[in-house]
């Protein structure tokens, strides 16, 4: 019998005392929340959208192998080709030896998540081949050889001069540079477009894919991503499953609700479409990698799969008051936050992704701002049953909850432990607050005072004044 | 004909705030309502739902069931326990596969409302003749806020208040940190988020932080009192019964 290692509650510890980082965290997510809020209070008919953007997704859920096929049939009738993948370990050797067969030793990439769930540029770097990440944030993870700590934002975690100390140390080749975010950028674009005009082979995520045309939709900020997907010869877009709409229509409702919901933009900067290769513009060559990694599974599960219509908008982040004050890092999964909480434990269920369901106050703010409705509250809640019924809780938690629910069915035993607690009220409510209590209460008490335990039960005065 | 309400006062304010209770009755019985207490009742089973231990809450819906099965209005005086009843109790039921107690549930659940919502959105009451002479502001605890909606209904009972001076709460919305276990299985952090709640309390300058559940307050009012800022807290129900029987001598 496992036990649920204490996971997120000692993973959080250290950022939680991190000055810098909560600055860092604080200023971020509160600055797009504000323009979050702004820009969808200018939409009449947001839930109207939610609601339509929930039912699309579910459309494509419940019906996904139909989907599929037809995905795999247009994109390979404009001249693409479709490659599946079980998991990360097929999905990696599909892009290596895809890579190989063109004699290439260097990729670029554009920000993928599903590629960093695969742990892509591990294994790339491991048989030889170096993948360079072009989104800024990225590169600045990457140089750092950090890891991301947001879903869209993945530096969020390092505030301006600390970019500043990492691109003089590594890309800024000697020359001396300031904070000013226009010399930063300056700094990488100059790095990054030799990267661009030099590498044969690209490798990109998706955030939809058309069934019906064999579109594929990258939507990005910084227009790295556009000349990722047309500068190099050969490109490689790598795909989680449930990344499907039906048609090109329902594709404009997610390009309304993403931008609003992860930068509080109106419109997105560079939204990147196409289909399969044209002679003469742009790669010669297309793959698309469709990968499930436990997505299936996902699937079976009537409460948790709403968690694959999830569109990585992070909202779900930057409303999180758990999120605000730890960070990415200490979920210790590709997806943190609250999305991230419901997905880790669903797709990877690993050890550090079991305590994750119950790093949440239940506060309900992630779903409010979902643009595509996933209730994360309801799926959190089902996941903390679904590992306990595993069997990863400890016996005091579980001898404890069985006791007090057997208490809370019956009346006068219920009656019995009120006055148990009255005859104790004289000690307990002179006890030294403070975290030397045991269990519970000290963990309560290291904070907090507790509440003073009066002298009479509601129903003694009721039984009183009854007479 | 008096209209009669059943109240639900909840395990907790049961043992730890019965004044809350007390006072929901003084002001219930105040606006002609007859309030009675089914005395079977004990724990809508909140805890053990929301920390994981559904299966065991079982038996505690069919006993809430069981005890209120003769009510026809029941007002609780927690936003979350009405929470948990509105969005777990049919789901619950249907797992048992008994229909009768699916059929129960499915009929008792629309009888539950939380006391500020029974006020003002049942009975439409925005006055109870109360008077609470103090500098408040309100902290709409998570449940009430986002599954029940409820932020009007106690602006409009607090603005009704004799002599009550309600100041803004910076970044009101935003949870306190308490979460039931959360707030002790994740202690440094829900102390993190309830810091950060304190210091908004202090920059609203109330005297007193007026909430819809004790138990929201109570980690509050730990905070509060841990660091000697001589800020009280106060369920509505305490505010509203404040003065109502001095008007009436």
């Amino acid at each position: 019998m496992s036990r649920i290692k204490a996971g997120f509650s000692t993973s959080s510890l250290p950022r939680i005392g991190n000055s810098q980082l909560r600055a860092n965290l604080r200023s971020a997510t509160s600055s797009i929340r504000e323009k979050r809020a702004r820009v969808v209070g200018e939409k009449s008919d947001w839930e109207e959208l939610r609601r339509k953007a929930e039912k699309i997704k579910d459309q494509v859920l419940n019906n996904l192998d139909a989907y599929l096929t037809e995905l795999e049939r247009s994109v390979e009738d404009v001249g693409g080709k479709v490659h599946w993948a079980r998991d990360s370990q097929e999905a990696n050797e599909i892009i290596l030896s895809l890579i190989k067969s063109h004699g290439s030793k260097q990729v670029i990439k554009v920000k993928s998540l599903t590629t960093d769930e695969m742990q892509l540029n591990d294994f790339l770097q491991a048989n030889g081949i170096s993948a360079y990440e072009t989104d800024l944030a990225e590169l600045i993870v990457q140089l750092g050889n950090d890891r991301p700590s947001h879903i869209l934002v993945p530096a969020i975690h390092k505030n301006r001069s600390e970019i500043r100390d990492l691109f003089k140390q590594t890309i800024a080749r000697g020359r001396d540079i300031s904070d000013d975010p226009a010399e930063l950028a300056e700094t990488s674009r100059s790095y990054l477009r030799e990267k661009f005009l030099s590498t044969e082979i690209a490798i990109s995520g998706v955030n939809f894919a058309v069934a019906e045309t064999g579109t594929v939709c990258v939507v990005e900020s910084e227009g790295n991503g556009r000349m990722c997907l047309t500068l190099p010869r050969v490109l490689i877009s790598v795909m989680g499953i449930e990344k499907i709409v039906p048609g090109l229509d329902d594709l404009a409702v997610f390009l309304e609700l993403l931008p609003r919901s992860s930068t509080g933009e109106r419109m997105n900067p560079y939204t990147s479409l196409w289909s399969g290769v044209y002679p003469g513009d742009g790669p010669e060559e297309f793959h698309l990698v469709i990968l499930d990694n436990r997505r299936s599974a996902v699937l079976a599960d009537p409460i948790g799969r709403q968690a694959l219509r999830c569109i990585r908008c992070s909202a779900c982040l930057n409303v999180c008051p758990v999120y605000e004050r730890s960070g990415g890092h200490a979920y210790d999964s590709v997806y943190p936050g609250p999305i991230g909480a419901v997905l880790s434990p669903q797709l990877f269920g690993n050890e550090s992704s079991l305590s994750l369901p119950w790093a949440s106050s239940l506060c309900g703010a992630c779903y409010e701002v979902c643009p595509v409705r996933i209730n994360i509250p309801e799926v959190l809640v089902h996941l903390r049953e679904k590992v306990i019924v595993d069997g990863h809780s400890s016996l005091a938690e579980r001898s404890l909850f069985a006791a007090l629910a057997r208490a809370l069915t019956n009346t006068t035993a219920f009656e019995l432990l009120e006055k148990v607690m009255l005859t104790v009220r004289i000690p307990i409510n002179r006890m030294p607050v403070g975290g030397s209590l045991p269990g519970y209460l000290g963990k309560w008490g290291v904070t907090r005072d507790l509440p003073e335990i009066p002298k009479m039960t509601f129903r003694m005065w009721w039984r009183h004044r009854d007479g | 004909m008096t209209r009669k309400a059943s109240l639900f006062v909840s395990c907790f304010n049961d043992v730890l705030y019965p004044e809350t209770a007390r006072s929901a009755i003084r002001v219930l019985e105040k606006i002609g309502v007859e309030v009675e207490f089914p005395s079977n009742q004990t724990c809508c089973g909140q805890i053990h739902i929301n920390t994981g231990y559904s299966g065991m809450a079982v038996p505690l819906v069919r006993h809430f069931v069981d005890a209120f099965s003769g009510s026809k209005e029941i007002v609780a005086i927690s936003g979350s326990c009405t929470a948990t009843i509105r969005e777990h109790y049919l789901r619950m039921a249907e797992k048992t596969g008994d229909l009768e107690l699916v059929e129960r549930t499915r009929e008792l659940v629309p009888r539950v409302f939380e006391f500020s919502e029974y006020l003002t959105g049942v009975l439409g009451v925005a006055d109870v003749g109360s008077s609470y002479p103090h500098r408040v502001c309100y902290h709409p605890t998570c449940h009430s806020l986002r599954s029940l909606h409820v932020w009007d209904s106690a602006i409009t009972l607090l603005k009704a208040v004799r002599g009550l001076e309600l100041v803004d709460l910076p970044h009101a919305e935003q949870c306190c940190g308490f979460g039931g276990t959360f707030s002790v299985k994740n202690s440094a952090m829900s102390s993190a988020i309830l810091a950060d709640k304190v210091a908004n309390i202090l920059a609203s300058g109330a005297e007193t932080v007026v909430a819809l559940d004790n138990s929201c307050l109570s980690n509050i009012a730990g905070a509060l009192k841990r660091n000697k800022t001589g800020v009280s807290v106060m369920h509505l129900a305490e505010v509203l019964a404040h003065g109502i029987d001095r008007e009436e001598a």
